[in-house]
């Protein structure tokens, strides 16, 4: 491989410098090329908009804010962070584990030299393939956690979030982990749903509240199941079966693993299988720097989890059986692998630790103690990262590898389902959920299907959510309210001019009566008053209908005008009024008065003719 | 005009059996259904029989709510929903679901097999009513029903307390329960946001007092407890299993671990452990402090406090007990007391409220003989102190509360009168808001002025907006112009030409003309033009046009010179404008025709010299 690189460059000694270094940086095993390095992120999007103009950020879980540091820090972000607690604190300890399994291992240096564009088009796959490599980012700092979790508001499920007035955002329960959210979006008339890693299975967090996501005019989608394929329930039999077998069998089982969330529920289902299967004395080592305030904040968070949990807590118990399992020996944590850990443990058994990449953390440990013998297995359950690529770097490996996924997110079925039931005027998802999966293009059934089709986003693509903002809440003073004059236009409808003050603050509206003029007193500042009051009188109302001849000409007669000669012309009649000298034109749409120096007959006439129209 | 009603069945101007009635916006609500600690007959439970004289309450009330778990604001609950019958929801905290039964059951206990009374709540029955609680979670919006929503508040009185906002349409209430201002060893301090409630009902036991710093009463009570401790006598504390009694263990156990004391610290009933378990499990409900350490240490796990025997108190050597119930009127702490008593080497140390008709309010007042049961008496000799450790709100903090919610009226409870009245007039002069204080059995009725919401087309909106110029200026207020159309029950406000065509109506043009007769001997053409150049210069900031079709145009007001046919030197002018025009005001600003002699009087607008 190194020679076909070779061939490629012309030898300049510049380049050999170059290449010195990128050999460094590479390194082969088993057929395959990997790059030497400090542990690398690929981040968020932070190009497309300016981070300073982002008022406000949703949390859905605690797996999707593990970016945080990197968009609140350094990028002149200043707004609100909104997260349930029990997110903002397992959010808290991931970090704070990924930090330390980083500082373990300190590297000096990023491997840089294999990202040049000439070269890295050169490198085999996936590393050819990887894309904006150039915005990667080392891990953050545990200051720079801090600073981002400062900036964290914490809320409850269905709290009402007043955003500047203008919004209310809501988070609910979404089902997938402790605290885990959907959120909603609204004003007075428009509702967007943000739909993220949600569950309809029963573990361990409250179920997902699906009433509330109804009369969306936008339902945004993501998160849906990693592993469409695979049946969680299924997967937790398989793990259980496997792990029933190699301990039998005397070898030693490794679940690479997040520290917080599935473990929980593997704890429960091994805490019910092992004595079943007779299994009971097996060790259960869970290694991690946050593996015992894992423990210990799952246990707090009663009001954030499912109904049976929750009424433990009223006995009082605790409501994960792993407190038992602590208790009676069977489950023990440690911070690392070093100190009381490696006195105290003994084989076989069953190792929950991280980090589920195998690239760093205590895991790698046990990939190079346990590989070699064919008695142990590895069991892996966490979706995120793909199990050949992983366990690519140790190859050749001995150990029995499993593969497990539980991934308890929505699949296509479960949101076919959902959607149907809550009926969102129109769904947005990521283009990948339009279409099966490539290497399964036959399966129509893994993709979403709708009517209308949603609207598909792909990375830094910009949508126009389709609706229409057409009406804002006001709010009429009581005194104003009852002031009104409303008439029937047609039946069950009625109509009333409104003329008031529009006080209009942190964007809510208020309209108030007008002010009577104050009487304006003899002084000097008389003139700027003048000029100031008649902005306050209102215009006249808009006038509407017409005239009917003969009923006009009776209250004429009633009001003491009764000498009138009336001409037809082609569109209506001109009523003299002789006596008074003047005249009438009356039309369909329209009523024309002339008359000389009357007032007092031109305010008569108006009046009468006010009568037979409506006012709006 | 809608009102709100509040009517206390209990803990009007007295403290004890919480029970308040609320009717906002045609919804009942049930505000707390405590019991009192001072009577051993029916006066103990709320009089239901207010809300209906027949039967059962669920056809009248849309909800109860319940603060915390002390038994004056939840003892009567059971009695209540199972025995008077009310099947309706009962909203209350996690802790407080949690805690509440067991304290009911500890009462009952007491209540029936101690005292032998008949016809009171079974344990059954407390299983059943708490089957009809469905929990709060603070800050949740709960919709009760379509209209009528809760929002719960941290309170910091005792674990899992909490004040509730109650919202039907724009009308609210808040009742806070009991709370406390300032943090404590174990809890926060309440906080509401400035929801500005029609009504805020609050309790008020430390009316009248404003207390020294924390610290001062803590390092006394300690000095105390050390002083009887060194001279060989006994501390007993009466409280409560839950509450003041961990606020007190925390105090004590870092104490003795500070001074490296000996004695033993007792804890009496098999409460106590079950009591820490639920601060451990509920550890989201108290301080930062404590939250933040809970992994590292938990400060309810403690090391010197030990569980109580009955054998004990005859022990000889010093000892200090923690004993329930807290006012001295049964159980533990009363039989200790009768031991001790007799000895003026003990020491009773009263940390909380103590209600009237118990020993622990009678031995407060310095009674030194007590009745007992079976005329006995007992001779009070050891000493009695009292230091409030009570978590309420002094008057300091019912002020910063009310500064904090900003409510347009008070309302005063769970307090005794005298010092109510006190704390009414102060509200009443500092904030000028009408304050409350209704007896049992007395309405207050507060009349709301809610506004009526309405949706303004967002064309409307933002046209009138922008009229204002950028930025909103409160100081300048316009007149906006809209129609209000009425359909069902829906109100919208739109322009009014967007009304004329969604109701498909045309609109009906109303003109007036007027004909003025002047004396010019000019050409037609040039008294326009003399008349448009004078205008011009009167009518300053206003459009003033010259068209050429012959017409002079103020705003929308047409001008038209001719001549008449006789006398080719009087001109008509036709003045012709349209309803819609405010003709006053443009010409009632400037005298027109000032200079023009003519006094062919046509309009009283216009004002010829």
């Amino acid at each position: 491989m190194y020679a076909d690189l070779m061939r490629c460059f012309n030898w300049t000694e510049c380049m050999l410098i170059v290449l010195c270094s990128l050999l460094k940086e590479l390194k082969e095993c088993a057929g395959r090329v990997f790059v030497d390095s400090q542990p690398e992120f690929c981040l968020p999007e932070r190009e497309l908009l300016d981070l300073s103009t982002v008022d406000v950020i949703l949390i859905s879980n605690y797996h999707c804010m593990m970016a945080l540091p990197y968009i609140t820090e350094h990028t002149g972000f200043s707004g609100t962070v909104y997260a349930t607690e029990p997110t903002f604190q397992i959010g808290r300890l991931l970090m704070e584990e990924l930090v330390t399994f980083m500082e373990r291992v300190p590297k000096a240096q990023s491997a840089t030299c294999w990202k040049n564009k000439e070269i890295q088009r050169m490198l085999p796959g996936p590393l050819k393939d990887a894309v904006d490599v150039w915005s990667w980012k080392r891990c953050y700092s545990m200051q720079e956690v801090n600073s981002a979790l400062s900036k964290v508001q914490l809320v409850g499920y269905s709290q009402k979030v007043e955003l500047f007035g203008a919004v209310q955002v809501t988070p609910l329960s979404s089902g997938y982990s402790l605290g885990s959210s959907n959120w909603i979006i609204q004003s007075h008339y428009e509702k967007v749903s943000y739909v993220s890693g949600s569950s309809l299975l029963t573990t361990h967090p409250q179920p997902m509240d699906q009433s509330s996501l109804k009369n969306s005019d936008v339902l945004i989608l993501t998160g849906l199941t990693q592993i469409p394929t695979a049946n969680p329930d299924g997967m937790l039999g398989e793990f259980c079966s496997n792990l029933a077998m190699t301990i039998r069998a005397g070898g030693n089982v490794l679940v690479p693993c997040y520290s917080s969330g599935v473990i929980y529920d593997l704890l429960e289902c091994l805490y019910q299988f092992m004595d079943s299967a007779n299994l009971g004395t097996t060790p259960f080592y869970f290694i991690s720097p946050v593996a015992n305030s894992s423990l210990e904040f799952s246990q707090i968070f009663a009001e954030w989890l499912c109904q049976n949990k929750q009424s433990k807590v009223y006995l009082p118990e605790p409501p994960f059986p792993h407190a038992e399992l602590i208790q009676t020996n069977k489950l023990k944590h440690y911070p690392s692998i070093h100190g009381e850990f490696s006195s105290e443990f003994r084989q076989p058994c069953v190792v929950f630790t991280g980090h589920p990449s195998l690239r760093f953390g205590d895991v790698v440990h046990f990939m190079e103690l346990w590989g070699k013998s064919s008695l142990n297995t590895i069991i892996f359950t966490e979706p995120d990262f793909s199990y050949l690529d992983a366990l690519a770097p140790y190859q050749p490996l001995a150990m029995k590898c499993v593969y497990c996924p539980i991934d308890t997110r929505l699949n296509f079925h479960q949101v076919s389902k959902l959607l149907k039931e809550v009926q969102p005027l129109h769904v947005v998802c990521p283009e990948q959920y339009t279409q099966p999966p490539p290497a399964q293009s036959h399966r129509s059934d893994l993709m979403l299907e709708l009517q209308p089709p949603p609207m598909a986003y792909r990375r830094c693509s910009v949508l126009g959510l389709p609706f229409r903002r057409r009406y804002e809440r006001i709010q009429l003073q009581p005194e104003l309210a009852k002031a009104l004059v409303p008439s029937e236009i047609k039946p069950g409808i009625s109509v009333a001019t409104v003329s008031a003050v529009l006080q209009s603050k942190d964007n809510k509206h208020v309209l108030q009566p007008v002010p009577k003029p104050t009487p304006v007193p003899p002084s000097k500042k008389r003139k700027r008053l003048m000029e100031e009051v008649p902005e306050l009188l209102s215009p006249k109302p808009l006038l509407s209908g017409s005239i009917p001849l003969d009923a006009f000409l009776a209250s004429l007669h009633k009001s003491g005008i009764t000498e009138v000669k009336v001409e037809e012309t082609a569109d209506g009649h001109i009523l003299h009024l002789q006596a008074e000298d003047a005249l009438i034109q009356l039309e369909e749409d329209a009523t024309h008065i002339v008359c000389d120096n009357n007032e007092p007959l031109r305010t008569a006439l108006r009046d009468l003719v006010l009568r037979f129209l409506q006012k709006l | 005009m809608p009102d709100i009603k509040v009517t206390p069945l209990g803990a009007g101007q007295d403290v004890g059996r919480s029970c308040i009635l609320v009717s906002v916006g045609g919804k009942n609500i049930m505000l707390d259904c405590g019991m009192h600690m001072g009577y051993n007959d029916d006066r103990r439970f709320p009089d239901f029989s207010y809300i209906t004289q027949n039967g059962r309450l669920t056809d009248f009330l849309d909800c109860v709510i319940i603060s915390h778990f002390h038994l004056d604001h939840c003892g009567a609950l059971p009695y209540m929903s199972e025995m008077v019958g009310y099947d309706g929801p009962i909203y209350m905290t996690h802790p407080t679901k949690a805690i509440c039964p067991i304290l009911l059951e500890d009462f009952r206990k007491i209540t029936v097999d101690k005292k032998g009374e008949t016809n009171f709540f079974t344990s059954q029955m407390i299983k059943d009513c708490m089957k009809k609680v469905v929990p709060l979670n603070l800050h949740q919006t709960v919709q009760v029903d379509d209209e009528l929503e809760i929002k719960a508040y941290y309170a910091g009185h005792v674990l899992g307390a909490a004040m509730v906002l109650i919202k039907v349409g724009s009308e609210s209430v808040v009742y806070t329960g009991d709370y406390n201002m300032t943090p404590d060893r174990h809890l926060g301090a309440a906080w509401i946001d400035k929801c500005r409630p029609d009504i805020l009902i609050s309790e008020s036991t430390y009316a009248t007092t404003i207390r020294d710093s924390k610290r001062c009463r803590e390092r006394d009570f300690l000095k105390k407890v050390h002083e009887t401790i060194e001279r060989g006598g006994k501390v007993l504390i009466p409280v409560f299993a839950l509450g003041r009694a961990q606020e007190l263990c925390i105090l004590l156990e870092t104490f003795w671990y500070r001074m490296n004391l000996k004695a033993p610290i007792y804890f009496s009933t098999g409460l106590t452990e079950k009591a820490n378990h639920y601060y451990k499990l509920f550890i989201t409900w108290t301080n930062q402090k404590i939250r933040k350490t809970f992994v590292q240490r938990n400060m309810f796990e403690f090391k010197h406090i030990k569980a109580f025997d009955r054998s004990y108190a005859d022990n000889p050597g010093p000892m200090v007990v923690f004993a329930t119930p807290g006012m001295l009127h049964a159980g533990q702490s009363l039989q200790i007391f009768k031991k001790w008593a007799g000895n003026e080497k003990n020491m009773v140390i009263m940390p909380g409220y103590c209600v009237q008709g118990t020993v622990g309010h009678k031995i407060l007042n310095g009674q030194k003989k007590l009745e007992m049961e079976g005329r006995a008496t007992l001779e009070v000799k050891l000493q009695v102190e009292y230091m409030s450790f009570s978590a309420h709100a002094d008057a300091k903090g019912i002020m910063q509360l009310i500064r904090m919610a900003e409510p347009r009226n008070m309302l005063l409870v769970h307090g005794e009168a005298k010092k109510m009245e006190f704390l009414k007039d102060k509200i009443e002069q500092e904030f000028s808001i009408s304050c409350y204080m209704p007896a049992n059995g007395e309405t207050t009725t507060v009349t709301t002025n809610p506004s009526v919401p309405v949706d303004i087309s967002l064309n409307l909106l933002k046209r009138e907006m922008a009229l204002g110029g950028p930025l909103p200026d409160p100081k300048k207020p316009r007149t906006m112009h809209g129609t209000l159309i009425m359909k069902d029950s829906s109100l919208r406000l739109v322009s009014p030409e967007q009304a004329l065509k969604e109701l498909g109506l045309s609109e009906h043009q109303l003109r007036f003309t007027c004909r003025v007769h002047l004396q010019d001997p000019h050409s037609d053409s040039d008294t326009l033009s003399r008349i448009y150049s004078h205008l011009k210069s009167v009518l300053k900031g206003y459009a003033v046009q010259h068209l050429p079709d012959g017409t002079v145009m103020v705003e929308s007001i047409v001008l038209k010179v001719s001549s008449s046919g006789e006398d080719p030197n009087l001109k008509v002018i036709l003045l012709s404008w349209s309803y819609q025009v405010n003709v006053e005001v443009i010409l009632q600003k400037r005298p027109l025709y000032p200079s023009i002699g003519v006094t062919g009087v046509t309009d009283r607008h216009w004002r010829y010299t």
